[in-house]
């Protein structure tokens, strides 16, 4: 396909679909009276039902079934692939780290938003200074973990070749020896970390900066007067008032580390002992070609999740209860 | 997921620390508070900035020197950029480029345009079972993409969708939907009824009520879910990957993910590529940001 039939295909369908629209709101126009919600609503509602049937809950059924074949899916095995994900030597790496990664990146990234947010609140570069934090988010994971592996690189000691990574300059500039960051089990699972935190402050930051903002003012000022100093003003006004708000971003950030296979897939690939369950999850459902046990890590990966959102609103309907 | 970020105060804290804190003690801590920010605002930026500056130095320079020699040695070429859009090197993230575009502006529209409707059905419509089936599609949210990747594969190739630019725009649609319905829904929920009742007394059916009375209120709305939308769908690897097997029809993130894993040192090559994938979401999100920054605190982040 050349660029311009692609540009062609494109327009053909967003034509068809606005086509589609058309038809749905000219349908939806004929209902007249009382009667009409029900005939306005199933129109309205039919394209989504289709589409959430079609792509994602008739697929989750079958996934969950699938969890229970063997890798060609053909015959049954009962638990085999869940017991594996629990007992095989490799497949427990997987999920240390994934339990790393998922205590790890909330906490840190939201306690960096947070004393950034606060840090810069109200200051006159506040607006740049949010940018700066804020534009990592913008950044795809394969772009993100491009400029890491970049400032993670280890350059053998050979004449004439320096360090190019930032790291292991830095390292040499206080005196010490170039590390190869990305080998070495198991920190390397905390640098392929520092990637998720950095591209999650932002969003924390941004959260816990609008929440601080909706302090009311007379609390902060009686606080002031009070002479309540800076720590005891993060540590008695500013973290109670925001608890709802560092809850959300909490759990937000755990579900989105929880799903992410991208950096680990672009850095390592997911050798050296630093895979985690969504890139197992892809390592075997399309390259191992064990579609069972690809399964199996999805279905896990989904049980993972619940326990983080039923948290959430548990602490919502707290905090809406006081 | 909502957002409540304008949450009153719910505990009142106990204050015995004496007055005595002055003035000066205040302006110290915020010089030092500044300086803080300065040194994390600089560090969260040095990395990209290292990896724009060294798409622009020559391969040699930056196999053997680091980009900060830059400042001490400027050696400047376009010859990275030329490689990795061009066709002949067999890396044409020019034609990437192609498809990143032809990828998500589908995925932007469809889910958008799907999401309004359903979203006023919810919230201005009366059906029997609306709770119900709106606390269904919410709690949608939280299924991974990847219990759905392998299924819907095989209904694709079953219906000779595979390998089409059709099967990514209605996977990214599909996954979408949730969010989109969540977020447009509180945003049309927070419209006075008076306002849909005025309309309804001068005999306006459901239609010119969502087109003539919602939907120039619902611009900020639409335009911070389609901000999210284009970064989601830009940047996505996972889905990609998934459902486009020929590299014709790759987007900018397979190109890029192939590109390290198979030259994972030709940093001249990573360094322009990945400055050519990210240029467009930065552009997008620093001018449109209040949007994005709005759509954020509207209600959740998906992943």
């Amino acid at each position: 396909m050349t660029d311009a039939q692609k540009f062609v295909q494109m327009a053909t369908a967003i034509l068809a679909f606005v086509a589609v629209m058309g038809l749905l709101l000219l349908l939806a126009s004929r209902f007249s009276g009382r009667r009409a919600d029900r005939g306005v609503a199933a129109l309205f509602l039919l394209p989504t039902a289709v589409l959430l049937g079609i792509g994602l809950l008739y697929p989750a059924a079958r996934t969950v079934l699938q969890s229970f074949f063997d890798r060609a899916g053909s015959s049954f095995v009962g638990l085999d692939n869940y017991t594996k994900i629990f007992t095989d030597h490799d497949e427990l790496i997987v999920l240390r780290n994934t339990i790393l990664w998922v205590v790890i990146t909330p906490f840190l990234a939201t306690s960096i938003g947070l004393i950034y947010a606060i840090l810069v609140d109200k200051a006159r570069f506040e607006k740049l200074a949010k940018s700066l934090i804020f534009l990592p988010m913008a950044i795809s994971f394969v772009g993100a973990s491009i400029i890491w592996k970049f400032v993670y690189e280890y350059r053998p000691d050979e004449a004439g070749i320096k360090q190019i990574g930032l790291l292991n300059q830095l390292l040499i500039k206080v005196g010490g020896t170039p590390q190869q960051w990305l080998l070495e089990k198991p920190w390397n699972t905390l640098f392929l970390i520092v990637i998720m935190i950095w591209i999650q402050a932002g969003f924390a930051m941004t959260i816990l900066s609008a929440a601080i903002r909706g302090i009311p003012e007379d609390i902060v000022e009686a606080a002031r007067l009070d002479g309540v100093g800076a720590l005891g003003m993060f540590r008695y006004v500013t973290v109670p008032s925001i608890r709802p708000a560092l809850v959300v971003v909490l759990t937000t950030i755990g579900i989105a580390t929880l799903k992410v296979f991208d950096i680990v897939r672009t850095v390592t690939g997911g050798q050296f002992d630093t895979s985690v369950i969504a890139n197992e999850f892809y390592t075997q459902s399309f390259r191992a070609d064990n579609q069972g046990l690809g399964a199996a890590l999805a279905v896990v990966l989904f049980l993972l999740v619940i326990p983080i959102v039923a948290y959430n609103i548990r602490q919502l309907r707290a905090s809406e209860a006081r | 997921m909502t957002l409540d970020v304008s949450v009153p105060l719910t505990t009142t804290p106990a204050l015995t620390i004496s007055q005595s804190a002055g003035r000066a003690k205040k302006a110290v801590t915020s010089r030092w508070a500044s300086a803080a920010a300065v040194v994390l605002g600089v560090l969260w930026t040095i990395p990209t900035f290292g990896l724009a500056l060294s798409s622009i130095r020559p391969e040699k320079a930056i196999k053997t020197t680091g980009w900060w020699t830059f400042f001490t040695h400027p050696e400047f070429t376009l010859d990275n950029y030329r490689t990795v859009l061009g066709s002949d090197s067999g890396i044409d993230l020019g034609r990437s480029f192609v498809n990143s575009i032809v990828i998500t502006l589908p995925a932007v529209v469809i889910p958008l345009c799907l999401a309004a409707l359903a979203a006023y059905a919810f919230a201005w419509v009366d059906f029997r079972g609306r709770n119900v089936l709106f606390v269904g599609v919410f709690a949608l949210q939280i299924v991974p993409i990847q219990v759905t990747l392998i299924p819907l594969l095989k209904l694709y190739s079953q219906t000779g969708l595979a390998d089409s630019f059709w099967t990514v725009w209605l996977a990214h649609s599909c996954f979408a939907l949730p969010l989109a319905i969540f977020l447009l829904h509180n945003f049309m929920s927070e419209i006075p009824r008076e306002l849909i009742e005025a309309a309804r007394m001068d005999g306006a059916g459901h239609v010119t009520i969502l087109l003539r009375v919602l939907l120039p209120l619902l611009t900020p709305a639409l335009a911070a879910f389609g901000i999210f939308q284009f970064l989601w769908v830009w940047n996505d690897l996972l889905v990609a990957l998934t459902f486009t097997s020929s590299p014709e029809l790759r987007p900018l993130t397979v190109g890029l993910a192939n590109l390290a894993g198979t030259r994972g040192n030709a940093y001249h090559l990573l360094t322009a590529g990945a400055f050519v994938a990210i240029i467009v979401p930065i552009a997008v999100f620093l001018s449109l940001q209040r949007y994005f920054v709005r759509g954020l605190l509207a209600g959740g982040l998906k992943g």
